[in-house]
């Protein structure tokens, strides 16, 4: 056992922080918090995860790891299998050409670009499952979700740029 | 050359990746029971998860509902006084029946309907935002759940068993777009299907043109097409208004904890192309006459 094995593992375990952390939030959502009405507006707190690394630490969280973030999002919460993974991997696209934009700016702007980005997804899935189920779903507690979302933002992505400054320092 | 290759790959895997997405919708259109047992396995994965995790979240809501009841202490009990006092009678009455009722069925030579075994399942996940109203219970086919299942609290029906796995199992919801139970209204006793919309109130459908319903008509599960047994409760109707009837669940669900998850020996129009695996086991476990439960606490016998 040399000391570069262990260094080599020390890397691997940190670089696999971004996906853990996201299936980790991707949980935490779906517990029951037992708030009177606050299952059907439950924020989507993977996208916000996804929107982060795909922004800051692109390379930590390959598409395909977003695709399977999405399948698992879709088979916890219900919706129909393939919804999520499509809308997730296309935020991620997005993400990916817009970073050169988001360098340096503050954080305001990079929370309305979240604000867009998000409502662009959260209007996607509706269209996705309304065509899916062949009615239209009532958008009343979807807005409120959007909502709710976009309020965590700010504190999650703290958070996660706390965790990126003292695990992932590349 | 390398960079222009490698960008053409990215774009690739997008592609590839959205099209996928695709295709598994399209699969799940086509066979929607494989895809709810691909969900049901992914959730058995993650399952012991989530256990763990909503074990804290449990513990402060309990705490949060027991300063709750401090403070109403006084006010409840008044109530409790009441109620007692108004349940007594009832209880006068309810004996007088019971006693009627086994005297009329014995001249009858009523064969009575066979008891149901229950489970207790804890509710480890409650999920699905705007799109779906479901839950995960911490029980599955080892312990007797099976599609199709009543699921039930003290206060009324919960919803059904949508799929099952070997620990854990997924509820749909009465107030999912997917659920539609017959039911029956009112003391007319007006037949009507309840169907959710992933709204908190579910409507009420196919009522007969003269039907009269008014606000506060209880609505109970009628028995139709096999799936439910007739007479579970499950809310009171809260507004007409033209043409549209909504219905207030008795269950509250941000409430849920445990359920109970009843086995009626009923397979109504639920019942599994068999496929062999945990399904299939379940559905013969349905179909065989039952043993005496097994005597885990959890399991036991109850008169629907």
């Amino acid at each position: 056992m040399t000391p570069t094995f262990w260094s080599k593992l020390d890397v691997w375990a940190r670089q696999l922080t971004p996906f853990g952390l996201t299936v980790l939030l991707l949980l935490i959502g779906v517990v029951p918090l037992h708030i009177p009405g606050f299952g059907a507006v439950a924020p989507v707190l993977p996208l916000i995860a996804v929107f982060h690394w795909a922004l800051y630490r692109p390379q930590l969280m390959p598409t395909v790891a977003v695709f399977v973030i999405g399948l698992l999002q879709d088979a916890l919460t219900g919706t129909p299998i393939g919804v999520s993974a499509a809308v997730f991997v296309v935020v991620h696209g997005v993400v990916n050409t817009q970073r050169r934009f988001f360098f340096g700016k503050s954080f305001a702007i990079v929370w309305l670009g979240f604000a867009l980005v998000s409502t662009g997804a959260f209007v996607a899935t509706w269209v996705l499952v309304s065509v899916f189920y062949g009615v239209l779903i009532q958008p009343q507690a979807l807005f409120f979700q959007a909502l709710l979302t976009l309020g965590c933002f700010p504190l999650l992505s703290w958070a996660l740029l706390r965790w990126q400054m003292a695990f992932l320092r590349a | 050359m390398v960079g222009a290759i490698r960008v053409l790959a990215h774009r690739f895997a997008y592609v590839g990746l959205v099209l996928t997405a695709g295709a598994l919708m399209m699969l799940g259109k086509a066979d929607a029971v494989l895809m709810e047992r691909l969900r049901v396995q992914v959730n058995e994965a993650v399952a012991p998860i989530l256990e763990i995790l909503s074990q804290p979240i449990d513990a402060v809501a309990r705490v949060a509902e027991q300063v709750q009841s401090w403070i109403a202490l006084h006010d409840e009990n008044e109530r409790l006084y009441r109620d007692r006092e108004r349940l007594l009678q009832w209880q006068t009455v309810a004996r007088h029946l019971e006693a009627e009722n086994a005297t009329l069925r014995q001249l009858l030579k009523f064969v009575p309907e066979p008891d149901a075994r229950f489970v207790t399942a804890r509710v480890i996940a409650d999920s699905g935002g705007a799109f779906a109203h479901s839950l995960l219970l911490s029980a599955g086919a080892s312990s007797g759940v099976g599609k199709g299942q009543a699921v039930v609290t003290g206060e009324g029906l919960v919803g059904r068993i949508a799929g099952v796995g070997d620990g854990a199992a997924r509820v749909l919801l009465i107030t999912d777009l997917n659920s539609r139970i017959p039911v029956l209204v009112g003391s007319d006793r007006t037949r009507a299907i309840l169907a959710g919309d992933n709204s908190n109130r579910p409507k009420l459908l196919y009522l007969k043109p003269d039907a009269v319903i008014a606000e506060g008509d209880q609505v109970v599960t009628s028995g139709h097409a096999g799936a439910f047994p007739p007479g579970l409760a499950i809310g009171s109707v809260a507004s007409v208004s033209d043409g549209e009837i909504r219905v207030t669940p008795f269950v509250e669900r941000s409430r849920l904890e445990y359920v109970r998850v009843v086995d009626y020996g009923l397979t109504g129009i639920l019942k599994e192309p068999m496929r062999g695996g945990a399904l299939s086991v379940s559905a013969a476990a349905a179909a065989e006459p039952k043993p005496k439960p097994k005597p885990p606490a959890a399991d036991g016998a109850v008169k629907p």
